[in-house]
C-alpha cells in the first residue's frame, strides 16, 4: 500500500504559526525573570497570553478551514535545528486539521483554567512563579503538537515533562510534592527514552524524522521494524499518558496546585500519548499485532484505573484514577484504527472539558473546605456552593455518559467500535469497555454523592463550607457547557474535519452486537453502576477505613503496582547504587591499594619510596592497563563482539 | 587576518599575565584578582577574533604557524586549529574569565596568597591553550605534562579536606598516563619518519606496521583515557573534583579532561585508522560501562562536588561512544559534547560553589530546603541540573541526541544501553536537587548567616553567560556544529569509514528535500 503524505506549504496568516509557541514563553520568560517586580500583575499577564493564544489559534484554525481539503496543512520550517550529515532536522512547525484541534483544546481549556487560578492561588506567595510555569507549559505543549517531525515533538514532549515537574512539586516544601514531581519526571523519561530510540530507528531505517517522510515511507519497512518501532512510540505515549505500566505517577501528581491537575494531569498533558499514536497513524495501522497491543494497554488501564477509582477517598486521587481510565479508552480507540482514531480524538476533547470541569470543581471544594480532599469527610455541600455542585454535576453526568451529554457521544461509540473489532477479541474488548462503563458510572456517582449529598460529615471546626468567588465560578460554568454541548456538537464535524489527517472511513467490520443493543447495553451498566452507588453512599459512609476483602485491598492498593516497583526497581536501584559506592571507593581504589600493599610487604625497594602513594597509584594504574588490555584480548578472541 | 599569529600570542598571553599577576604583592589582593580578570578578557576578545576570521568551509587546518625548536629531532612549536581545536579554544576563553570572577572570594578565608591563585590559573589557562593549539607531537606532550603543574598546586594548596590526598592522586595519575604517552610519543618518532610534525606524521601513518600502530594506539590510549577519564581510569577525578576549589573544578572537567577526548580524536584517530577500528568495540564498551556506573554512582554520593564530578565521568561515556562509533553524527555529538558538557557541568560546578561558600560544607546532608533561603540561586541550581541531563531547550541535548542517533545507526545494542543514560541523568539531578533545595528546611541552615544571602550581583554576572550560552545553543546549535562538521567529517576520512545510508528506503524513493 503506497501512501503519499504532503503538507502544503504556510502561506498568509498561518505562517505566523509560531506565534502559538513564542506568545506563551516569551510570557513565561517575563514572569520568570523579573521576579517580585512582576508580582502585582504577573498573573495577568499570564492569563492574558494564553488568551491571545486561544484567539490567535481560532484566526489559524479558521484560516485553514478555508483551504481545500487536500491542501488543508500549513508548514512552516524556521531553521536549521540540526544539520550533520545526512541528518537534517528543521526547527519545524505543521498547523493541520489534528494540530488545530489540540490548539483550541490546550489554549481554550487553558485559558479557563489560567483565569480560575488567579483566584485559586491568590493567597500564595508563589503565584507569579506558578503562571510562569504554567505559561512554559502551554508553550512547550504547542510545540508538542505544532511540530512537523519527532525531534519537535521529542522537544515539546520533554519540555511539558519539565512543567509538569515544576508544578507538581510547585510546594517544594512539602516532601511530598518534592517526592512526587521527581517519581513523575522519572516515569516519564522511561517512556522518554522509548520514544527517543524509537526516533534512532527512524533515522536509521528511513534516514529521516520528518511527518511526511517517515509516513510516505512506512511501507518500505519490514514488519519487526513497524513493531518496533510502534512498540517503542508507544512506551513514550504510556509514560506521557499514565498508561499501565507506566502508570503510578500519576495520581501521585494530585500533590500539584488543583488547576495543574485540571490542566496538565487531566485535560492535556496525559492524552499526548494519544496524540501521538494519533499522529503515527501510519506507523500503527501497518502492524496489527502493534494494533492489539495498543488496545490491550487500553483495555488494561481502563479497568484498573476503574477498579482503584472506586476504592479511593481522596477527591483528586479519584478523579486521577478516573483520567487514567479515561484514557484508556482514548488508546483503545487509537489502537482500534480506522475510523476509530476520530472517535478517540472527539472523547479526549470532550474528556477535556468534563474533566477539567469536575477538577476545578474539586478545587472549588477544597477552596470551600479549608483544603479538605476526603470525600468521606464531605457530604451535604451543594446546599452551600451551589454553582460549584450544578457544575461539577454536569461533569458528573457526562463522564458517565448520560444523554445527550458529552460522554455519550464520546464513549459509548468507542464501545461499540471495540465490538466491531471483526474477530473473537471483540467480545473481549468490548466486553472490557462496557464494563468500564458500569464501574466508571459506579466510582463517580460514589464521589458525586459522597461529595454534594447525604449528611454533613466534616467535623472540624475550621470548616466553614462556601462557595468560590466568580472567577472561580464562571471559568466552571462555560466548562460545564462545554460538558454538555461538546459531545453532540463534535460527534459528526470532528470525524469530517480530521479526514484528511486519518482518510477517509473504511467500511467497519460485521459488529458482534447490533450497534442498538450496545447502546442500550452501556446505558444499562451505567444506570445500575450509578444506582448502586447512590443507594449505598446517600446515607454517607464511615469516616475511617473499614475492613475490606481482597479486590477492595488490593484497590486501595493500587492494585499492589506499586509495591511490585518498589520491589522490582527501587530497592534493588537502591541496594545496587550503595554497593557500587562501596566497590568504588574500597573496591576498584581499594583492591589497588591492596594489591600495592601485598607486593610492598614483599618488596623492600618499594616500601623504601614510602610515598605510599607512588606506589598505590602506579599499581592502580597498571592494573587499569592490564583490565584494558585483557579487554582487548578477550575481543581479539572473539568474547566480546 | 589568517596571517596574524593568532595561536602563539594566544598561547603566551596568559603566561605573560600570570607571571605579571605573581608579582603582586599578596596585600594588593584586589588588584591581582582584577588585572587576572582583564588579562582573561582580552584572551577572550583574542579569541573572538579569531573564532570570526576562522573559515568554517575552509582548509582543515587553518593559523598554522611553524617556529624552530629542537632541529635535531624535527621539534617545532608548530601551532594549527582545526576546527574541533577553535570550538575548544572559545570554551577555553569563555570559562576562564567566567572562574575568575566565579573565584573572586576563594581565597579570602584561608589566608593564602590571591595573587599565587589567579596566576596559577592564568598559567593553567596558558597549558590549556597551548595543548589544543599545538600541531607538533612533541609539542603536544610537553604542555600535556606540564599543565599538571599549576593544577596540582591549585588543588594541593587551595583545595578543601584531603587536598593533599586528592592532588597526588591526580598527579601520579596523570603522570603514569604520561609515561605511556612518552613512549608512545617516542616509537611514533622512529616509525613516522623522524619528525614530531602532526602533518608529516597523518602522511606517514599508513605504511606504520599494523602490530607496531597498534600498540602505538594504545600508549596513547591509555594516557587520554586517564585524562578524559574513562572507566575504569575514573577513580582519581571524584577525589580532585571533590578537593579542588569549584571553579578550578569547573575547570578541571570543563577544559582539562576534555584534552583526552581530544588527544583520542587528534591523534589516536589520524594516526592510526586501523588500529583505532580494531579497539573501538573495546572503547564502546567502556564508553557505556562508563554511563550506566558512574551514573549510578552519582545517585549514591552525599557530596556535591564528587556527585558533579561522577556525572562528568557518564558524560565522558557518551563522547567515548560518539568517537568510536566512527559516524559523523556522534562525532559531531561528542566534539559538542566537549564543548556544551564544558558550559554545563562547569556552571553546575560555580552553581555547587556558591552553595558551598555560603554554608561552608559541600555535604549534601548539611543542605535541605535551601530554596527557601536562596530561592534564585536554587533555580539557577536547577537550571543547571537540566542542562546536565540533557533536557531539550539547553545544548547539551543537542550532543547527547547526535551522539546517540549517530550510535544507533552503526551499533544500536550501544545506543539502546547508553540511552538508559538518560533515565539515570534525571535520577541523579532531580534527587541532588530534592536532597539540597527542597522539602522542610533543615534547621541548621538557618543558623548560617551567609545561607540568607540570595545570588550577588557578581554571581549574576557569571552564571548568566553561561546559562544564555546553553539556551542560545539548545534552540541553535548551527553556528558551532558548522564549525565542528568539516573537521569530524575529515577525521572520519581519516579513519576510513562512511556514514551508512537509511537501511529501509531506496534512494529514489524519498522525499526530495
Amino acid at each position: 500500500m503506497e501512501q503519499t503524505v504532503e503538507f502544503a506549504p504556510a502561506s498568509g496568516v498561518l505562517s505566523g504559526i509560531w506565534l502559538l509557541v513564542a506568545i506563551p514563553l516569551a510570557s513565561a520568560a517575563i514572569l520568570l525573570l523579573l521576579g517580585k517586580r512582576a508580582d502585582k500583575w504577573g498573573h495577568w499577564l499570564g492569563v492574558l497570553s494564553v488568551a491571545a493564544t486561544f484567539v490567535l489559534g481560532l484566526v489559524f484554525f479558521l484560516n485553514l478551514s478555508g483551504l481545500d481539503a487536500e491542501r488543508r496543512s500549513a508548514q512552516i520550517s524556521l531553521w536549521d535545528f540540526m544539520a550533520v550529515g545526512n541528518l537534517h532536522v528543521d526547527f519545524g512547525l505543521l498547523f493541520d486539521p489534528l494540530a488545530g484541534v489540540f490548539v483550541l483544546l490546550i489554549t481554550g481549556v487553558g485559558s479557563l483554567i489560567h483565569l480560575y487560578a488567579v483566584g485559586y492561588m491568590e493567597h500564595d506567595p508563589g503565584r507569579r512563579r506558578f503562571f510562569g510555569y504554567f505559561n512554559l507549559f502551554v508553550a512547550a505543549m504547542l510545540l508538542l503538537v505544532l511540530g512537523n517531525n519527532y525531534v519537535m515533538l521529542y522537544f515539546g514532549w520533554e519540555g511539558v515533562g519539565l512543567a509538569s515537574y515544576l508544578l507538581i512539586s510547585f510546594w517544594y516544601t512539602r516532601p511530598s510534592a518534592a517526592t512526587a514531581g521527581k517519581k513523575a519526571f522519572l516515569m516519564n523519561r522511561v517512556g522518554d527514552a522509548g520514544l527517543a530510540i524509537g526516533i534512532f530507528l527512524m533515522f536509521a531505517t528511513l534516514g529521516t524524522t520528518q511527518y511526511d517522510e517517515v509516513f510516505g515511507n512506512v511501507s518500505a519497512l519490514s514488519s519487526t521494524t513497524v513493531l518496533v518501532l510502534g512498540l517503542l512510540l508507544l512506551l513514550g505515549a504510556a509514560g506521557k499518558s499514565g498508561q499501565f505500566p507506566l502508570q503510578a505517577w500519576l495520581p501521585d501528581a494530585m500533590e500539584g496546585p488543583t488547576p495543574v491537575s485540571a490542566l496538565i494531569h487531566a485535560a492535556t498533558m496525559v492524552t499526548a500519548g494519544v496524540y501521538l499514536i494519533a499522529r503515527s497513524h501510519a506507523i500503527f495501522t501497518a502492524n496489527t499485532v502493534l494494533q492489539t497491543v495498543v488496545v490491550s494497554v487500553g483495555a488494561l488501564t481502563l479497568l484498573m484505573g476503574c477498579i482503584i477509582g472506586a476504592a479511593k477517598d481522596d477527591i483528586k486521587r479519584v478523579l486521577a484514577w478516573s483520567t487514567v481510565s479515561q484514557i484508556g479508552y482514548m488508546f483503545l480507540g487509537v489502537g482500534l484504527g480506522g475510523g476509530a482514531y476520530a472517535l478517540a480524538i472527539i472523547h479526549l476533547l470532550a474528556h477535556g472539558f468534563f474533566k477539567a470541569n469536575m477538577f476545578l470543581g474539586a478545587g472549588s471544594v477544597m477552596h470551600g473546605m479549608h483544603d479538605q480532599v476526603d470525600i468521606r469527610r464531605f457530604g451535604g455541600l451543594r446546599k452551600y456552593m451551589r454553582w460549584t455542585w450544578l457544575t461539577f454535576m454536569m461533569g458528573w453526568l457526562a463522564i458517565i455518559g448520560i444523554p445527550p451529554l458529552s460522554g455519550y457521544f464520546s464513549k459509548e461509540p468507542i464501545i461499540a467500535a471495540a465490538f466491531e473489532r471483526g474477530d473473537w477479541t471483540s467480545w473481549l474488548y468490548g466486553m472490557a469497555a462496557l464494563l468500564g462503563a458500569g464501574l466508571t458510572a459506579f466510582y463517580m456517582t460514589r464521589l458525586f454523592v459522597l461529595t454534594f449529598h447525604g449528611p454533613e460529615r466534616y467535623t472540624e471546626d475550621n470548616q466553614h463550607p462556601h462557595e468560590s468567588p466568580f472567577i472561580m465560578t464562571v471559568p466552571l460554568m462555560l466548562l460545564a457547557l462545554g460538558s454538555i454541548g461538546a459531545g453532540w456538537l463534535m460527534s459528526t464535524s470532528v470525524p469530517d474535519w480530521l479526514e484528511p489527517v486519518f482518510g477517509a472511513e473504511e467500511a467497519p467490520h460485521e459488529a458482534v452486537l447490533s450497534h442498538t443493543l450496545i447502546t442500550i447495553l452501556s446505558l444499562v451498566v451505567t444506570v445500575l453502576g450509578a444506582g448502586l452507588a447512590w443507594a449505598m453512599f446517600r446515607r454517607g459512609t464511615a469516616l475511617e477505613p473499614q475492613p475490606a476483602g481482597v479486590v477492595v485491598t488490593a484497590a486501595r492498593r493500587n492494585l499492589y503496582t506499586d509495591a511490585i516497583n518498589e520491589a522490582v526497581f527501587e530497592r534493588p536501584g537502591i541496594y545496587l547504587t550503595r554497593a557500587l559506592v562501596f566497590l568504588d571507593n574500597k573496591g576498584i581504589d581499594g583492591l589497588v591499594n591492596g594489591i600495592a600493599a601485598g607486593i610492598g610487604g614483599t618488596s623492600g625497594r618499594l616500601r623504601r619510596l614510602q610515598t605510599g602513594f607512588v606506589r598505590s597509584y602506579a599499581l592502580s594504574m597498571l592494573t587499569g592497563a592490564v583490565l584494558v588490555v585483557g579487554a582487548f584480548l578477550a575481543i581479539q578472541l572473539g568474547w566480546l563482539a | 587576518m589568517t596571517d596574524f599569529p593568532f595561536l602563539s600570542i594566544l598561547t603566551l598571553l596568559p603566561l605573560v599575565g600570570a607571571v605579571v599577576v605573581a608579582l603582586i604583592p599578596k596585600q594588593k589582593a584586589e588588584l591581582a584578582k582584577t588585572i587576572a580578570f582583564g588579562w582573561s578578557l582580552v584572551v577572550l576578545v583574542l579569541s573572538i577574533v579569531m573564532w570570526i576570521a576562522f573559515q568554517a568551509g575552509g582548509d582543515r587546518f587553518q593559523f598554522r604557524e611553524s617556529y624552530a625548536w629542537i632541529p635535531s629531532w624535527d621539534a617545532r612549536f608548530t601551532f594549527a586549529a582545526d576546527g574541533i581545536a577553535l570550538v575548544m579554544l572559545m570554551l577555553i576563553a569563555i570559562l576562564f574569565p567566567v572562574v575568575i570572577l566565579a573565584s573572586w572570594h576563594d581565597v579570602e578565608k584561608s589566608n593564602r596568597s590571591a595573587p599565587i591563585y589567579f596566576s596559577l590559573l592564568l598559567a593553567f589557562e596558558f597549558t590549556m591553550i597551548g595543548v589544543f593549539a599545538a600541531a607538533d607531537v612533541f609539542l603536544f606532550y610537553v604542555f600535556f605534562e606540564i599543565m599538571l603543574i599549576p593544577m596540582y598546586f591549585i588543588i594541593g594548596s587551595f583545595g578543601g579536606p584531603r587536598r593533599q590526598y586528592a592532588a597526588v592522586k591526580f598527579f601520579l595519575y596523570s603522570l603514569v598516563g604520561g609515561l605511556f604517552m612518552l613512549a608512545a610519543v617516542i616509537g611514533l618518532w622512529v616509525v613516522g619518519g623522524k619528525t614530531f610534525d602532526f602533518g608529516n606524521l597523518a602522511q606517514a601513518a599508513g605504511s606504520i606496521d599494523q602490530n607496531t600502530a597498534r600498540w602505538l594506539f594504545l600508549g596513547f590510549f591509555v594516557a587520554f583515557a586517564i585524562k578524559a577519564p574513562f572507566f575504569p581510569f575514573h577513580t582519581w577525578l571524584p577525589d580532585a573534583g571533590g578537593a579542588a576549589p569549584a571553579g578550578a573544578a569547573a575547570l578541571l572537567v570543563g577544559v582539562m579532561d576534555k584534552v583526552g577526548t581530544f588527544g583520542i580524536l587528534r591523534y589516536c584517530l589520524s594516526l592510526f585508522p586501523e588500529a583505532s577500528r580494531w579497539f573501538a568495540p573495546a572503547a564502546l564498551v567502556l564508553g557505556v560501562i562508563g554511563i550506566i556506573y558512574a551514573a549510578l554512582l552519582a545517585v549514591g554520593q552525599n557530596d556535591l562536588k564528587r556527585l558533579v564530578s561522577y556525572t562528568s565521568i557518564a558524560h565522558f561515556g557518551f563522547i567515548g561512544i560518539g568517537i568510536f562509533a566512527f559516524t559523523t553524527q556522534a562525532g559531531t555529538g561528542a566534539v559538542l559534547y566537549m564543548v556544551n558538557h564544558g558550559l554545563a557541568t562547569g556552571l553546575l560546578f560555580i552553581v555547587v560553589g556558591m552553595f558551598i561558600a555560603r554554608r561552608g560544607s559541600s555535604l549534601i546532608s548539611d543542605f535541605g530546603g535551601a530554596g527557601k533561603l536562596v530561592p534564585v540561586l536554587a533555580g539557577v541550581f536547577f537550571s543547571a541540573g537540566l542542562a546536565s541531563l540533557a533536557l531539550p531547550g539547553t545544548a547539551p541535548f543537542i550532543s547527547e541526541f547526535l551522539v546517540l542517533i549517530g550510535t544507533f545507526t552503526v551499533h544500536p545494542a550501544y545506543a539502546v544501553v547508553a540511552t538508559a543514560g538518560i533515565i539515570l541523568a534525571a535520577a541523579y539531578v532531580l534527587w541532588m536537587v530534592q536532597r539540597t533545595t527542597q522539602g522542610e528546611l533543615n534547621p541548621a541552615l538557618t543558623e548560617v548567616p551567609e545561607m540568607r544571602k540570595d545570588i550577588t550581583l557578581r554571581e549574576k554576572v557569571v552564571v548568566a553567560p553561561l546559562v544564555l550560552l546553553i539556551i542560545l545553543l539548545g534552540f541553535y546549535p548551527k553556528p558551532v556544529t558548522d564549525v565542528i562538521n568539516p573537521a569530524v567529517e575529515a577525521t572520519m576520512q581519516d579513519v576510513g569509514v562512511q556514514d551508512p545510508g537509511p537501511t529501509a528506503v531506496v534512494a529514489n524513493e524519498r522525499v526530495a528535500r
